[in-house]
């Protein structure tokens, strides 16, 4: 008995278990490599770049009026601009998923436009709309509105850029839902608001965090679809990435990489975020 | 009576199916609408003019040449990652993966960031590529692998999930019968994911023509060598050329409804061998 327990203990520690298939280390040598070359080199070069700059001015950079400002701009709207897109994301997720509907395939695959379009093009189409002269910058333009060239136009390019996160978690969930669930709670003379909330939404609960997640994090980096439409004033509606872009143009490297790295890991931090909510998503989906 | 039970109130459905409509309608529909108005409002004649321009010319030239590079490469990687990952096991796996999925989540204006840091004037490697006379930054070596990098996971986060499901039994019976490794990869496990693999391939391909932040910052912008077709776009807005600018911009946007419509077809009749979400 012990002596098979140790085979195994020792077969589990082992680095590749045995395989009858050619070409492990081909393949494995060859994504190590591409990886390193094109993913790790770079991104390490950032955290040598800024470990070159003292901390105190690495503090000062990452720290300055113009950059803090930025940071609750990109922040801010990103928060609001997810908050947005989970609510209408989980409508248009029950509508699309519960209700007939005419034309419904092609309102489906509307939704993955802001993944396929790219940036610059919804840039400049969410600009040109929401301009005082656009076809609803006019309409809004004689109420005293102005959603373009403002912290408004952020974002609304956020949450055209948010928009299918939110629809494509929670859509799946809504699809496989058991109806007997809800025949149950009705049957016990809940309503349906009490069904919904009891019910429904503690389940798809971890889909709708793990859609504004990513709706957050992608908001946090976007830089085309927003610098169009923005304004681009320095403290007012000036995102994180545009600061960078300028600290380049500049030629201020350091600080171009010191506020980089602060929103990388900013982003990192959210990665790690949307893992463990699709871990727990995942795992009450089994239980 | 049961069904009324588990769906709400008609005036519910209509109000939920309102709004939904609505918030696409404006939010997708018109921006959508607005490229191809805009594009046409100075009449076809100018349309054309536009996009045939000197500069648009070499700029969808560019695009193209640009995809052509990075979307090979990141086939070849995404083949070979979810090979090593979905037909062996190793230590270490989960932590590939989260590194193969990174760069999704870095800012593109960042993605161009770190090859000026590593290739430009003031870097290590810049200081050698320029002695032997290297262009990399603001030439076409670095749009492509500025694009290489946004586009890295495309590929293979669409195979690893369905090789994944796929299993080894197939490559292993194939083996044991006497066939080598690439005879079972091209005769075996290719055929089962040829349908996940165009499906990875077309999203990439679409990033990849359409990418604007990590290429604006790796570009220099010069007009008729280091412009790809977003970059394009922008200097004609930015110079007020509306209607030009949409114009090309409309190039881009039928692209991306070609890549939608081939995708939903593929979604449509394959929809097990694209199991990703998106």
């Amino acid at each position: 008995m012990n002596s098979m327990n140790d085979a195994r203990m020792k077969n589990s520690f082992k680095l590749k278990q045995p395989s009858v298939i050619p070409g492990f280390g081909f393949a494995l040598g060859f994504t190590l490599l591409y990886l390193t070359l094109i993913v790790i080199i770079p991104l390490s070069g950032l955290f040598i770049k800024t470990a070159t700059m003292p901390w105190h001015t690495f503090v000062s950079t990452v720290t300055a009026p113009r950059v803090m400002s930025a940071y609750k701009i990109s922040f801010g709207i990103s928060f609001i601009a997810a908050l947005v897109n989970v609510f209408f994301g989980l409508i248009i997720a029950w509508v699309l998923v519960r209700y007939k509907l005419p034309m419904k395939k092609l309102f489906d695959a509307m939704i993955d436009l802001p993944f396929a379009l790219p940036t610059a093009v919804a840039g400049i189409a969410l600009s040109t709309l929401y301009s005082p002269h656009g076809w609803i910058g006019e309409l809004l333009a004689p109420l005293g509105i102005r959603l373009a060239f403002n912290p408004a136009g952020i974002t609304i390019a956020l949450i055209f850029v948010g928009l299918p996160f939110v629809v494509r978690t929670v859509e799946p969930l809504l699809q496989d839902m058991d109806a007997e669930l809800e025949e149950a709670a009705a049957g016990l003379g809940a309503s349906r608001w009490q069904t919904f909330s009891r019910i429904i939404f503690p389940y798809i609960c971890p889909a709708l965090l793990t859609g504004f997640a990513m709706a957050f994090a992608r908001g946090l980096g976007e830089y085309g679809s927003v610098i169009f439409i923005a304004g681009n004033v320095p403290m007012v509606s000036e995102i994180v990435p545009l600061v960078i872009i300028t600290k380049l143009e500049q030629y201020d490297y350091a600080g171009a990489t010191a506020i980089a790295l602060t929103m990388l890991l900013a982003s990192f931090i959210l990665l790690l975020i949307i893992n463990l909510l699709q871990r727990w998503g995942n795992g009450r989906m089994k239980s | 009576m049961k069904a009324s039970l588990i769906t709400e109130s008609l005036q519910v459905r209509v109000l939920l199916s309102v709004v939904a409509v609505l918030f696409i309608a404006i939010f997708v529909g018109l921006p959508l609408a607005i490229v191809f108005a805009e594009a046409l409002s100075k009449g076809f004649q100018a349309y054309t003019n536009a996009i045939m321009s000197e500069n648009a010319r070499s700029a969808i030239k560019l695009t193209l040449l640009v995809a052509a590079i990075a979307v090979p490469c990141n086939m070849v990687f995404g083949l070979a990652a979810s090979w090593a990952i979905t037909k062996f096991e190793f230590a270490g796996k989960r932590l590939l993966i989260t590194f193969i999925e990174l760069p999704f989540s870095v800012s593109p204006v960042i993605s161009g960031l770190i090859y000026v840091l590593l290739f430009g004037t003031n870097s290590m490697l810049g200081e050698w590529l320029d002695r032997h006379d290297i262009q990399i930054i603001f030439a076409v070596p670095g749009l492509v692998i500025a694009t290489i990098f946004v586009t890295f996971p495309f590929i293979a986060r669409e195979l690893i999930p369905l090789m994944e499901e796929q299993g080894t039994e197939s490559e292993e019976a194939a083996i044991m019968l006497g066939a080598s490794g690439w005879q079972t990869f091209w005769h075996v496990t290719l055929p089962n994911i040829k349908w996940g693999l165009f499906y990875g391939v077309l999203l990439c391909n679409a990033r990849a023509m359409g990418e604007f932040g990590a290429v604006s910052v790796v570009s220099g912008h010069i007009s008729g060598l280091t412009n790809t077709i977003p970059l394009h776009v922008e200097i004609l807005y930015n110079e007020y050329n509306f209607a030009a600018a949409f114009a090309v911009a409309s190039i881009l946007t039928l692209l991306a409804l070609c890549t939608l419509l081939i995708k939903s077809i593929i979604e449509y009749y394959f929809p097990y061998e694209v199991k990703a979400l998106h």
